[in-house]
C-alpha cells in the first residue's frame, strides 16, 4: 500500500500509547505514513509521531470544546473529498475513535471493519483479524469496495516501536461546516483522583469480581494491588454496580491489560472479560468455583473463597515487608 | 417528545454462539430475544418520556425473518408501539447497511431523541448509533452514564478514560447508553397483556425507499476470508485451596521474580 492515515489521539503527556501502537502497524503495511490530529497544541506532538514513523501531522485544531467526532470526521471526508485520499485510515478503539469512524463511515459510504487485533496483507489487499466468541476464534476478513478502508483497532495489539524519523510536518486542515452534527459541546470535565501506576500500563494488574460479595470489599482488591505495586481492575458486574468507577473495567467494553501477571478475584471469566485480559503474561485466578471459566486461562488456579485467600495474601506479603 | 429506541433481537447470549460455515456470519436460528444491553435504553426511554408530557416510545428494530418476540418485551415494559423493518435482502446487513435501515425507520417516528446502546451483545461493531446520527444529520454523545433533558437540551454524563464530561446538546440529538445508567424494569403482568395489542408496523426495504444492494450482504462490502481457532491459552495448575492457597500465589509470583 502506499499511504495509511492514523487518527492521533492525545492526552497530557503527548500521543495516546494506542497512537504510537497503531503509527508503528501502520509502518508495515505501507510506504508512507501519515496522522490526523486535532486540540490546542497539535504541534507539540509533532516530533513523537515522527519519530513512530509519521511524515506528516493533518491538524483540525482546537475544537472550541467540541466532541470531536463530526468536526474531525467532515475534516477526513474533505480531504478525501479532495482527491487526497489514503488506502487505509487506522482509528483507535477508543471512545472519540468510534464516534469519529462512524461519522467517517456515513460521510464516506464505506464501511468500517471493528475489533481489529491484526493485520496481514494478501494480493496487496489489507486482511484484519478480530477475536469472537471471547477469543476462541480467529476472523479473518477484508473489505471488497472502494477504499479507504475504516479500521477499528484495539489498544495493545501491536507493539510500538520507534523508526527514528524526524518530526513530521504539520499542515492545517478546516473542520469545515459540520452544521448540527457538531453541536455536542463539553461543558465540564471530571477526572478521577488516581494513584499508582495506570491500569492500562501496570506490570500487575490485581482485578475483583461480584465474587467479593460486597462493595467495601474491594478494599482487599486495592491493597493487595498495592503492595504487588501494580494497578486495580474490575469486572463490569461491579462497575455497573456501582461499587467501583468505570475506569477500573477490563474488558470488551473497558481497558485491555497486558501485564506480566493479572490476578482475578471473585471473577468468573465471561468471554467480554476474557478478551480484555488474556494477553497476560500470567494468570492467576481465585474463585469458589472449580468449574468457572476463568481457570481455563489461568497459569495458578485458586479454588478457593476470596475472603479467605485474600486475607492471607496480604498478610503475607506484608510480613516479607 | 418522540423518543425512539433501537434495539436488536438476538439469540439468547446463554447458548454458545456459532458460525455459519457457509456465510461465516452469526447463526439465528431459534428464538429471538430483546438484547439485554438495550433494556438499558427502553427504560431510559420510558424514564425521559415520562418526565415530558405527551412524550411517546417507539421501538424501532431490524431482523430478516419478522422476529417480533423481543419488541413486545419492549412493549411489554412500557414503550408505546414498534417499527420492524423485515426484509429477507437484509441478511448479512453490516453496521452502516443497518445504519441506513434504522434512520430511515426512525424518521417515520419524528424523533426528538434517538437511544441505542454503546454496542449490541451478539455484534458489538459499536458505531451503528454514530452512523445513524450522521445520516440523520443529528449531533450524537455516546457511552452515556447519565442522561436528561432540559426543554429542548440533552445532558449527559459521558464516559472518559479517567473519569467523565458533562455534555450539552441540542435535541433532536442521538445518544448511546452502556449498562447500569437505569435498572431496567421487568414487564408486569398487565404490561404483558397490554403489550399484545400494540401496534408493530413491518416495513420492507422497499417501503423505507432503500434499495437491496444497500443493504445485506451486497451492501456490507466486506466479507470473511477465514475462520480459524485462536492459539489456546493452555490452563496450568488447578488447585483446591486448603489454607495454602495464599502461600501458592505468593511462591508463583516468587518464581515470576514480582516479590
Ligand atoms: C456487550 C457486553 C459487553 C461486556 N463487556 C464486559 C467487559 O468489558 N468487562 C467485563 O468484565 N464484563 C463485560 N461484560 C459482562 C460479562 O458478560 C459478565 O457479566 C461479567 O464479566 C461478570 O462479572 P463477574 O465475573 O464479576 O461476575 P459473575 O459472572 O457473577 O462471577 C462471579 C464469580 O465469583 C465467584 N465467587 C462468588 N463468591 C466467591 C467467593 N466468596 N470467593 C471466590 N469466588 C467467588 C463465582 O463462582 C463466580 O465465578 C459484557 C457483557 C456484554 C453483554
Amino acid at each position: 500500500m502506499d499511504r495509511i492515515w492514523v487518527l492521533a489521539e492525545t492526552a497530557e503527556s503527548g500521543p495516546t500509547p494506542v497512537t504510537l501502537e497503531l503509527l508503528t502497524a501502520a509502518r508495515a503495511h505501507a510506504s508512507t505514513v501519515e496522522a490526523v490530529a486535532w486540540g490546542p497544541d497539535t504541534a507539540s506532538i509533532a516530533g513523537t509521531v515522527g519519530e513512530y514513523g509519521a511524515t506528516k501531522v493533518y491538524d483540525v485544531g482546537d475544537l472550541a470544546g467540541a466532541l470531536p467526532g463530526a468536526p474531525v470526521a467532515a475534516a477526513i471526508a474533505a480531504l478525501v473529498a479532495s482527491g487526497d485520499a489514503p488506502d487505509a485510515i487506522f482509528v483507535p478503539a477508543s471512545y472519540d475513535g468510534r464516534d469519529i469512524a462512524g461519522r467517517l463511515s456515513a460521510k464516506l459510504d464505506r464501511p468500517v471493519l471493528t475489533n481489529i487485533t491484526g493485520f496481514a496483507q494478501g494480493d496487496g489487499q489489507l486482511t484484519t483479524e478480530h477475536p469472537v466468541f471471547g477469543g476462541t476464534l480467529v476472523v479473518t476478513a477484508r473489505f471488497t469496495g472502494d477504499g479507504p478502508g475504516i479500521f477499528v483497532v484495539r489498544a495493545k495489539s501491536f507493539t510500538a516501536e520507534r523508526s527514528g524519523g524526524g518530526p513530521a510536518e504539520v499542515v492545517a486542515v478546516a473542520p469545515g461546516d459540520v452544521g448540527a452534527t457538531g453541536a455536542a459541546k463539553i461543558v465540564e470535565r471530571h477526572v478521577e483522583a488516581a494513584s499508582g501506576p495506570k491500569l492500562d500500563e501496570a506490570a500487575v494488574v490485581v482485578s475483583g469480581g461480584r465474587g467479593l460479595g460486597a462493595p467495601e470489599h474491594y478494599a482487599l482488591v486495592e491493597e493487595l494491588a498495592r503492595l504487588l505495586h501494580g494497578a486495580p481492575g474490575a469486572s463490569r458486574a461491579i462497575v455497573d454496580a456501582g461499587w467501583v468507577p468505570y475506569s477500573h473495567q477490563v474488558g470488551q467494553t473497558g481497558k485491555t491489560v497486558k501485564p506480566t501477571v493479572y490476578v482475578a478475584c471473585g471473577i468468573s471469566g465471561a468471554t467480554q472479560h476474557l478478551v480484555g485480559m488474556k494477553g497476560s503474561k500470567h494468570i492467576v485466578a481465585i474463585n469458589k468455583d472449580q468449574e468457572a471459566p476463568i481457570f481455563s486461562v489461568s497459569d495458578l488456579g485458586i479454588v478457593g473463597d476470596v475472603h479467605k485467600v485474600l486475607p492471607a495474601l496480604i498478610e503475607q506479603l506484608k510480613s516479607r515487608g | 417528545m418522540n423518543v425512539v429506541v433501537c434495539v436488536k433481537q438476538i439469540p439468547d447470549p446463554a447458548a454458545p454462539g456459532a458460525l455459519d460455515p457457509s456465510t461465516h456470519t452469526l447463526v439465528r436460528s431459534g428464538k429471538l430475544i430483546l438484547d439485554d444491553s438495550d433494556s438499558y435504553g427502553v427504560e431510559m426511554a420510558l424514564q425521559l418520556a415520562g418526565n415530558v408530557e405527551g412524550s411517546e416510545v417507539t421501538i424501532v428494530s431490524m431482523a430478516p425473518n419478522g422476529e417480533t418476540s423481543g419488541l413486545r418485551t419492549a412493549l411489554a415494559m412500557g414503550a408505546a408501539r414498534a417499527i420492524l423493518v423485515s426484509d429477507d435482502a437484509l441478511a448479512g446487513s453490516d453496521a452502516l447497511s443497518t445504519a441506513k435501515v434504522l434512520a430511515a425507520a426512525a424518521r417515520r417516528a419524528a424523533p426528538d431523541l434517538v437511544i441505542a446502546a454503546t454496542e449490541s451483545t451478539d455484534g458489538y461493531t459499536g458505531t451503528m448509533p454514530v452512523q445513524m446520527a450522521e445520516l440523520l444529520g443529528m449531533p450524537s454523545v455516546t457511552f452515556a452514564k447519565r442522561v436528561s433533558t432540559d426543554g429542548t437540551t440533552l445532558k449527559v454524563e459521558r464516559q472518559t478514560e479517567s473519569g467523565y464530561d458533562d455534555v450539552e446538546c441540542p435535541l433532536p440529538a442521538v445518544v448511546t447508553v452502556t449498562a447500569g445508567v437505569v435498572e431496567p424494569r421487568y414487564p408486569s403482568f398487565k404490561g404483558i397483556m397490554a403489550a399484545k395489542s400494540k401496534p408493530i408496523d413491518v416495513l420492507s426495504i422497499g417501503d423505507l425507499g432503500l434499495d437491496a444492494g444497500q443493504v445485506g450482504r451486497a451492501g456490507a462490502r466486506q466479507e470473511v476470508v477465514d475462520v480459524s481457532e485462536a492459539e489456546a491459552r493452555g490452563s496450568g495448575e488447578i488447585v483446591v485451596d486448603e489454607g495454602d492457597g495464599a502461600q501458592r500465589i505468593v511462591a508463583f509470583l516468587e518464581q515470576l521474580k514480582v516479590v
